[in-house]
């Protein structure tokens, strides 16, 4: 390298280094590395799941905070807004690993006992806005049905061309996790998922499945359908 | 990094003075200043003690790869026209994660533009922090940007923070147990000193001030370039986990101003880059070479 006319060696290696740009311009990793990346985002949920802490809380705010509804964005991944064909016949299945699976009409979900909050929503594209959501603890859920030992996961899915996510039961199961049927202070809007959907302040919003149909407990790592495409499998905040 | 403006006048006296012999004491010191206190004599010290900072930095000092310094002679050979000889500059360790960091840093600013991508501006829905943003609503074009898409500029961003804390660590580390920080590192007795340098940069002072191995505005850039990074990764990790580490993210005004500070130590990291790479090519050449194999020849012998 000392002997290398000096010349030469740097138009090699203005050469090298602007090709090597070039190539990796807007570039995603390629065949090859891209599956890489997505492995390594394992050992990025592992170290998400140790800084998880079970009774950190999400800060909260005063209502007076909130986003103007119309800021705060909806969207689903079906065409057109998920609807139900028939709303009254709508239930939500809970089971998989359970001692009691259940079916449970919205009515009974919101006698349940209830939580209330004004909380950030932290999006991945990096935007955030403030609503209050209103639900049932998901543990409250999980206390009715009995998960069995062996449940280590959590499926949440919709009724929006099969949108799902899956959930470590530790996050589940935080205070602040919540089935919500309430935004800012009224029904869910079909926008927002209605009848039901899933909502955690401790969570990227893309974690909180809209448009609930079936939660099912699991001993097997569930995808989902960012997280299958290369989104953080954990998203959490 | 500003004191290579001074290369082209070649009545510098700090770059005139040096162990361009590899056997010659640099000078005594002037004055008090401690930087330029007398250094041991003797071969294989010379470079090594070119710049000894405090009274008992002799002592600490780890002298590394003195026998490499101390026979520079043999590597004068294709070059033996009157040139300088050849002298050691940089250690390994500090080669290796320069350019560890050359490569992962530009990674994490590509892929963080992706990212950025997907919500081109700053403050909560619906606000506007009052801040600066010359890219406000304006999408970072393809060139700059890692990942393809949102996904894939996560997945760079979030692989590559670990060898840049790795790889910061390590340089951290060296300069820490080598002594090396001592030359580097800005304090306040500095400030004086980047005052008169940067008079000499202006021309309102006719000779260059007495430094060691860097002078007093090159400490400035170099501690602040680590500072730049520190803050980097603090604010990387209030935003990626705003809730955990919200103690943090509350440091930095929330999560929404940690995401502008985040981005502001893009910009500059990028002035850094685009001052120090023209520096090394209008000023010091020769200095591209030391931080690939460590040799260094060129008009700055003394500076290290």
């Amino acid at each position: 390298m000392i002997e290398l006319d000096r010349r030469r060696f740097l138009l090699g290696a203005a050469t090298a280094g602007a090709s090597a740009l070039g190539t990796a311009c807007g570039w995603g990793g390629g065949r090859v590395l891209s599956p890489k990346l997505m492995a390594w985002s394992g050992v990025n949920d592992w170290v998400s799941a140790r800084l998880f802490s079970g009774t950190q809380r999400a800060r909260e705010y005063p209502p007076a905070r909130r986003t103007p509804d119309a800021e705060f964005p909806g969207y689903h991944v079906s065409d057109d807004v998920p609807a139900l064909v028939d709303p009254a016949a709508w239930r939500l299945r809970v089971g998989g690993l359970v001692r009691k699976p259940a079916d449970l009409a919205l009515d009974r979900i919101v006698a349940l006992p209830r939580v209330s909050y004004t909380v950030k929503h932290h999006c991945v594209e990096g935007w955030t806005a403030i609503a209050t959501w209103a639900g049932v603890p998901f543990h409250v859920v999980a206390e009715l049905v009995e998960p069995l030992p062996a449940a280590r996961y959590v499926n949440f899915r919709s009724f929006d061309s099969g949108y799902s996510n899956g959930w470590d039961l530790p996050s589940a199961m935080h205070p602040q996790t919540i089935l919500a049927y309430a935004y800012n202070d009224r029904p869910l809007m079909p926008d927002h998922g209605a009848p039901l959907r899933l909502y955690s302040p401790t969570k990227l919003g893309y974690k909180s499945t809209k448009y609930l149909l079936a939660v099912e407990f699991t001993d097997r790592k569930p995808g989902g359908y960012w997280e299958d495409q290369g989104y953080p499998w954990f998203g959490g905040l | 990094m500003p004191d290579e403006e001074t290369a082209p006048d070649a009545g510098d006296p700090v770059a005139g003075e040096s162990a361009q012999t590899g056997g010659a004491s640099p000078p005594a010191a002037p004055s008090a200043e401690p930087v330029m206190s007398a250094p041991p004599s003797g071969p294989a010290d010379a470079e090594e003690a070119a710049a000894p900072e405090a009274p008992t930095a002799g002592a600490e000092r780890v002298v590394t790869e003195t026998a490499e310094s101390a026979v520079p002679t043999t590597r004068d050979a294709p070059t033996a026209t009157a040139a300088p000889p050849f002298v050691r500059r940089h250690h390994w360790i500090v080669r290796l994660t320069h350019w560890v960091n050359t490569v992962v840093l530009v990674g994490m600013m590509a892929s963080g533009l992706q990212i950025y991508n997907a919500y081109e501006r700053f403050g909560i829905r619906g606000t506007k922090l009052p801040l600066p943003n010359p890219l406000d609503m304006h999408p970072v074009p393809r060139w700059a940007r890692l990942g393809g898409w949102l996904a894939g500029g996560l997945s760079w961003h979030f692989f590559l923070m670990w060898p840049l804390v790795l790889n910061g660590l390590l340089y951290l580390g060296y300069l820490l147990f080598s002594g090396e920080w001592r030359p580097l590192l800005f304090r306040p007795r500095d400030v004086t000193p980047a005052i008169e340098m940067q008079k000499y940069y202006l021309r309102l002072r006719r000779e260059h001030p007495p430094q060691g191995k860097h002078n007093a505005l090159q400490k400035g850039a170099y501690s602040f370039i680590v500072v730049l990074g520190m803050l980097s990764v603090l604010t990387g990790l209030s935003l990626w986990k705003p809730v955990q580490l919200s103690w943090l993210t509350a440091l930095f005004g929330g999560y929404e101003l940690a995401r502008y500070w985040h981005f502001v130590a893009v910009w500059l990291f990028a002035a850094f880059i685009a001052v120090h790479v023209i520096l090394v090519f209008v000023v010091d050449p020769a200095s591209l070479r030391a931080i690939i194999t460590g040799w260094y020849r060129g008009r700055f012998p003394s500076h290290d």
